[in-house]
């Protein structure tokens, strides 16, 4: 999710058109992106894989300067 | 004084960038970005386009290609390094130069002439240019705003590395009006308006000369450039 602190006029622009169909009670409307991504990771366990994915969002998947990243894990189907 | 253009897949402003270089009288030649040589290159250029088409972030690939690891070592022993647009955004992502690029505050991919002034002249890409000269340089980008913690922006200002600012109209939304920058050692310079299209009488705009005028009068450290 872009940052806090930054200007997202993206989601300035899907707050303004979601007033505009009517509706009510929405604020701080943010568009940021999400990845999903399967592992395979021998022998990890859920901190393990947390881990492993928290390096991948430090070195590449985020940019610490404009975003800020959450992990969510779940058994794959 | 021989320059490198960088060349990934998806960059197209290489042959702009070539032609103007080769205008000032540089031996300038590409390198392909999975090299890691930089063939005895003086200085090197990160030309405009949409590296990696791109993905995930503008930069965010291109900055782990193996050109770029050499880029960096290059950098680190003071050899001038200039990123255009795409480039710009390439060396921010690589952590050569402090901040980001983000979506322009108004949402629109920008293509049209802007006024800037440059603000500094002691880096390797501007010395040809007198203090406070305003330019008319034409930009085109999606991702362009400038945006860097407040530290980072007072030390920016405090240290005289703001290299471009624009003036009047500030097209993208950058953070102080921010066009361009350089790193504390002044060697690696990022800009996001395109002189390599403002550098020839056929289209009427000449006013990006004075950068490749510049790179080509700076000796291989930086430290020899000549006003």
């Amino acid at each position: 999710m872009p940052r806090a602190s930054l200007l997202d006029p993206q989601g300035q622009a899907v707050d303004h058109a979601l007033t505009a169909l009517g509706f009510e009670g929405h604020a701080n409307v943010r568009v940021g992106r999400a990845l999903t991504l399967q592992l395979e990771l021998a022998g990890a366990d859920a901190a393990g894989a947390e881990e492993a994915v928290r390096r991948m969002c430090e070195r590449l998947l985020a940019n610490p300067v404009t975003e800020d990243f959450t992990i969510s894990l779940r058994e794959a189907p | 004084m021989r320059v490198a253009v960088v060349r990934f897949p998806g960059s197209n402003c290489d042959a702009d960038t070539l032609r103007a270089l080769q205008r000032a009288g540089a031996d300038t030649y590409y390198v392909w970005h999975r090299r890691d040589d930089l063939q005895g290159a003086d200085a090197v250029v990160i030309p405009g386009g949409f590296a990696y088409g791109d993905y995930l972030r503008a930069g965010a690939i291109a900055r782990f290609s193996p050109v770029m690891a050499v880029v960096q070592r290059f950098a680190a022993t003071g050899g001038p390094v200039l990123g255009i647009c795409n480039g710009f955004q390439i060396l921010c992502e690589a952590g050569m130069l402090p901040g980001a690029l983000v979506t322009n505050a108004g949402l629109r991919f920008l293509s049209h002439p802007v006024t800037v002034r440059v603000e500094a002249v002691d880096t390797p890409c501007t010395s040809a240019y007198e203090p406070g000269a305003t330019l008319t340089l034409p930009i085109a980008h999606g991702q362009g705003r400038y945006v860097a913690p407040d530290d980072v922006l007072r030390e920016l200002e405090a240290e005289g590395r703001v290299v471009l600012r624009y003036m009047g109209d500030n097209p993208n939304g950058s953070m102080n009006a921010i066009a361009g920058i350089a790193n504390r050692q002044r060697n690696v310079v990022g800009m996001m308006p395109h002189p390599e299209r403002a550098a020839s009488a056929e289209v009427g705009e000449s006013a990006g000369r004075g950068v490749f005028a510049s790179l080509t009068r700076t000796s291989p450290v930086f430290g020899g450039g000549v006003r």
